[in-house]
């Protein structure tokens, strides 16, 4: 089509079938629009569309952290010598004055002293690691609870468990890296996890390490995977994770005008622009001022490590605490198999455990949509309440989670709170098992009666606070009834029904057996949406009833 | 007041005329449809706008002194300044004014573009169509096909020759890259199984050397309810593998009163009372660092696995899997303490190739 139009202006001069810039940025922009084509690019996305609400900025608190300390990262680059090369320090922090310690740690003190500025971002860095983890759970709990993760968006909610495994991890590594003794002693553990491994646990470990505990090949290979192997990993996760948030557009709340169909909110250009763009300068400016304030890992007050020398109240970061907390409390078990080898079963089961509590999070969609049978997009969050067992069971996660928590901190609770070491452990031991379930039944009523709450309040309006005395001496208070945007609101969400097993008989009416999956399946939808799981809401028929029975009062 | 605010700025006055009132008839519940938007007090009143816009700017001024602050304190701050702060205590200077300055220059910006988008820019809410992530049948009959064409005419599933040997190529082809991990590090070998204490023998015996003081010990130096940490002779803290060899001997050495001593065989391995153990803790190989003479027991603070020491270092409490290891010890021709021979069992954390 433009090729008529060019043959007619090729005549004079080189052919463009553009209208004219109307100013140099303009032409500028159509430069690089030839090479790229972003006017193709931004024409759906300049002004797309983001609902407003608090919680959709979490995910937001995870990027800017994970920038910051990209950027904090790169900056202690230029001064971290990743070397387990024997130094004597003589350096102005006097305690240590011509102490044995690796180059590693002999730099992170240069860093820490003698670079100015260096401490700063070094706690900045630390400090927004912590903030990175804690924000990345804190998303996934709402994405969890609202439901966010249904079809279409169980990937981005693998993509998003991943970095959160990855993160954890990255965490670990980093921490690791000035060879303190604290640190140190989080290696050691590592090292004595990896002989655990059955079979081929002592060649892993001499594989990792270069030769036996410590070496000196751990802390240059942390920091290729700490700087370059999984951050790059991270990066690629995060972007498609952004992409997939694009493509699919933001999830929302029930409301009035607000439908499956739709996403109602404010434009990227300019308001998101604004919050977002301003939101990571309040991150970065909130977490640089916690790093001027609170010191965190003071790697000079802890030493150099040494495999023989220890300090008590040994803590790794807070995110790596339930894991401490399984191998804290799980019974000393060694068993002999195989002629006389030895099965560490005290260190490998909560080795195993603990994957399989994170795994977990990642197959919840798949196994909620495999017993939903549902293949709708859900574009429209769950208020907890009206999913009682989803919200239940991601209650119970986190039950399990802080039970865990309280026993890789067991010390620091006996410590503080007097109690005893030993009751606190086996105080976990059985909360382990008896605290989700508890946990999950109170959850359930709780968001049952919830329901209820919600239900009453459509039929009977909310309570006025108004107190009417009836001319026959009765009291009565006056509700005034829901607005019309308040009952849609209300009344929004979906009510499932079980699914049902196929019938017994088919058409021919010969008999038909239900599998043990299909059976399963349908005994778990019964506990997701039947009896006694969800309270039934209004219909419209009630609500009229007792709307005309207003009059009678 | 109201001179200020033009009357075209004004919302349109609404009624009950819209949508619900119709609805209700046939569904109470029915969507309504989007509320009618409510105008801000900057919408309307220029003068709360242009305050709105002082107050924006405001933060961008606040946050380019700040930075200037930053500078001046890098400039002007000894980085060993310590000064005190309530209620933080004594902080470094250099790093409290830095982290300040930094924090109050990121947060304005922040802060002022917030308010810019709150106060001024426009909070119309708008509705964008979503449309289904499939795609209709159509696509979806059309890239099946045009993936069946390109697989008939690469000839992929009738020429099973290739498609094996090529699915076999590329099943090896890894395989280099995990050879190549070969020489990430030796082979286990015995390495676990010995400490440096196995260079003592009956003949050559090593003394048991004072962590603190560097010096050999005699029986005496040992007093009951004391806790001593030692060394093998000839290992020196400037030794090239010092870390590695220390991970394995480091002892403990603590005297009991013979007649405490439970178990026979541990007091044998002892010398009047005074009993050597490994440090290194059989749960995962923190150092054992913590004493109670009273109970004789040994408290790992890592994972607070409990030993007694009276018992042959028995498990009384926590995640530790077996008893510390104990060296036997003896006293050479001088009077010293020494050792003459290795540990019988393997000391740190359990493995597969572990003898038990």
């Amino acid at each position: 089509m433009s090729s008529t139009s060019g043959a007619t202006t090729s005549a004079s001069k080189p052919a463009s079938t553009r209208a004219k810039p109307a100013n140099k940025g303009e032409a500028a922009v159509d430069w690089v629009d030839g090479r790229l084509g972003i006017y193709t690019l931004a024409k759906s996305n300049l002004r797309k569309i983001f609902p407003d609400h608090w919680s959709f900025m979490l995910g937001e608190i995870c990027l800017y952290s994970f920038v910051i300390i990209i950027l904090t990262g790169v900056y202690l680059t230029l001064f971290f010598k990743p070397s387990m090369a024997e130094v004597v320090y003589h350096g102005p922090y006097t305690p240590l004055e011509g102490i044995r310690m690796s180059e590693a740690y002999a730099s992170t003190m240069n860093i820490s002293f003698e670079i100015r500025g260096g401490l700063l971002i070094r706690q900045i860095h630390h400090w927004a690691a912590l903030v990175f983890v804690a924000a990345m759970l804190v998303h996934m709990m709402r994405v969890f609870f609202t439901g966010a993760f249904r079809k279409p968006r169980e990937i981005n909610w693998v993509f998003g468990f991943l970095l959160l495994v990855l993160g954890m991890f990255d965490g670990f590594f980093g921490y690791s890296l000035p060879d303190d003794l604290l640190s140190g002693t989080g290696i050691r553990f590592m090292e004595g996890a990896i002989l655990a491994v059955p079979i081929v646990g002592t060649y892993i470990q001499m594989f990792l390490f270069g030769g036996q505990f410590p070496g000196t090949d751990i802390v240059p290979r942390f920091f290729t995977i700490h700087v370059l192997l999984i951050p790059g990993i991270m990066l690629g996760l995060l972007v498609a994770h952004l992409i997939l948030v694009f493509y699919h557009k933001h999830t929302q709340w029930a409301g009035p005008g607000k439908t499956e169909k739709n996403v109602v909110g404010m434009p990227l250009m300019p308001v998101y622009m604004a919050k977002a763009g301003g939101f990571f300068f309040l991150v970065f400016g909130v977490i640089s001022a916690i790093s001027a304030i609170a010191t965190i890992n003071p790697i000079w007050a802890y030493g150099p490590y040494r495999p023989d020398q220890v300090s008590t109240d040994a803590q790794p970061d807070w995110y790596m605490g339930f894991s401490e907390g399984l191998i804290r409390v799980m019974p000393g078990w060694e068993i002999s198999v195989w002629g006389g080898h030895t099965l560490n079963l005290g260190v490998m089961i909560p080795l195993a455990i603990f994957p399989m509590v994170l795994v977990a999070i990642a197959v919840y969609p798949f196994i909620e949509g495999w017993i939903t049978g549902d293949k709708r997009e859900h574009h429209i969050l769950d208020r907890p309440r009206n999913a009682p067992v989803r919200t239940a069971l991601g209650a119970a996660w986190i039950s399990l989670y802080l039970v865990l928590l309280v026993g890789g901190g067991n010390d620091l609770f006996a410590t503080h709170f007097h109690l005893s070491l030993n009751s606190i452990t086996y105080f976990v031991r059985v909360g382990f098992f008896v605290v989700p379930v508890v946990v999950f039944f109170i959850t359930k009523r709780w968001c049952l009666g919830l329901q209820r709450r919600d239900k009453e309040k459509v039929l009977h309006g909310r309570e006025s606070g108004i107190i009417k005395r009836l001319p026959h001496g009765e009291f009565v208070e006056v509700h005034t009834p829901l607005a019309a945007k308040d009952l849609h609101t209300l009344t929004a969400h979906d009510q499932p029904q079980p699914v049902e097993l196929p019938a017994e008989t088919d058409e021919n009416g010969v008999a038909r057996k239900a599998g043990v999956l299909a059976k399963t399946r349908a005994k778990l939808s019964e506990g997701f949406y039947g009896e006694g799981a969800q309270i039934a809401k209004p219909t419209a028929e009630e609500f009229r009833e007792i709307e005309s029975g207003h009059g009678h009062h | 007041m109201s001179h200020d605010i033009s009357e075209e700025n004004l919302p349109e006055s609404h009624g009950d005329s819209h949508g619900h009132a119709v609805a209700v008839h046939d569904d109470p519940f029915a969507d309504p449809g989007l509320p009618v938007h409510e105008p801000r007090r900057t919408d309307i009143d220029e003068r709360a706008a242009k305050r709105a816009e002082r107050q924006v700017s405001l933060m961008f001024v606040v946050s380019m002194l700040a930075t200037i602050g930053f500078i001046a304190s890098y400039v002007v701050l000894d980085i060993d300044k310590i000064v005190y702060i309530f209620p933080l205590g004594h902080v470094s200077a250099l790093n409290f004014a830095l982290g300040l300055t930094l924090g109050v220059a990121l947060f304005c910006i922040g802060a002022g573009a917030v308010h810019w988008a709150r106060t001024l820019m426009s909070d119309h809410e708008l509705p964008a169509e979503r449309h289904p992530i499939e795609a209709d049948d159509e696509v979806r009959a059309d890239v099946i096909e045009q993936f069946r064409t390109g697989a008939a005419e690469s000839g992929f599933g009738r020429r099973k020759m290739i498609r094996n040997t090529l699915i076999g190529s590329m099943a090896m082809v890894p395989l280099s890259g995990v050879v190549l991990l070969r020489d990430l590090g030796p082979m286990p070998q015995q390495k676990l199984n010995h400490t440096g204490w196995e260079a003592a023998t009956v003949q050559k015996p090593l003394q048991l050397i004072n962590m603190n003081t560097n010096e050999p010990m005699k029986p005496e130096d040992v007093l009951v309810g004391s806790l001593t940490f030692a060394k093998p002779e000839g290992l020196e803290e400037d030794a090239e593998d010092f870390q590695v060899q220390i991970a394995k001997d480091a002892l403990m050495l603590i005297r009991i009163a013979p007649e405490d001593i439970k178990d026979s065989t541990s007091r044998d391995k002892g010398f009047e009372g005074i009993l050597a153990y490994s440090k290194i803790c059989t749960h995962v190989g923190c150092p054992i660092s913590l004493y109670e003479q009273q109970t004789h027991h040994a408290l790992c603070p890592c994972h607070q696995s409990t030993f007694d020491l009276a018992d042959g270092a028995r498990v009384i409490f926590g995640p530790a899997g077996h008893p510390l290891p104990q060296l036997k010890i003896t006293t050479d021709e001088q009077g010293f303490l020494v050792a003459t021979g290795d540990f019988d069992e393997p000391v740190g954390p359990s493995f597969w190739e572990r003898k038990r």
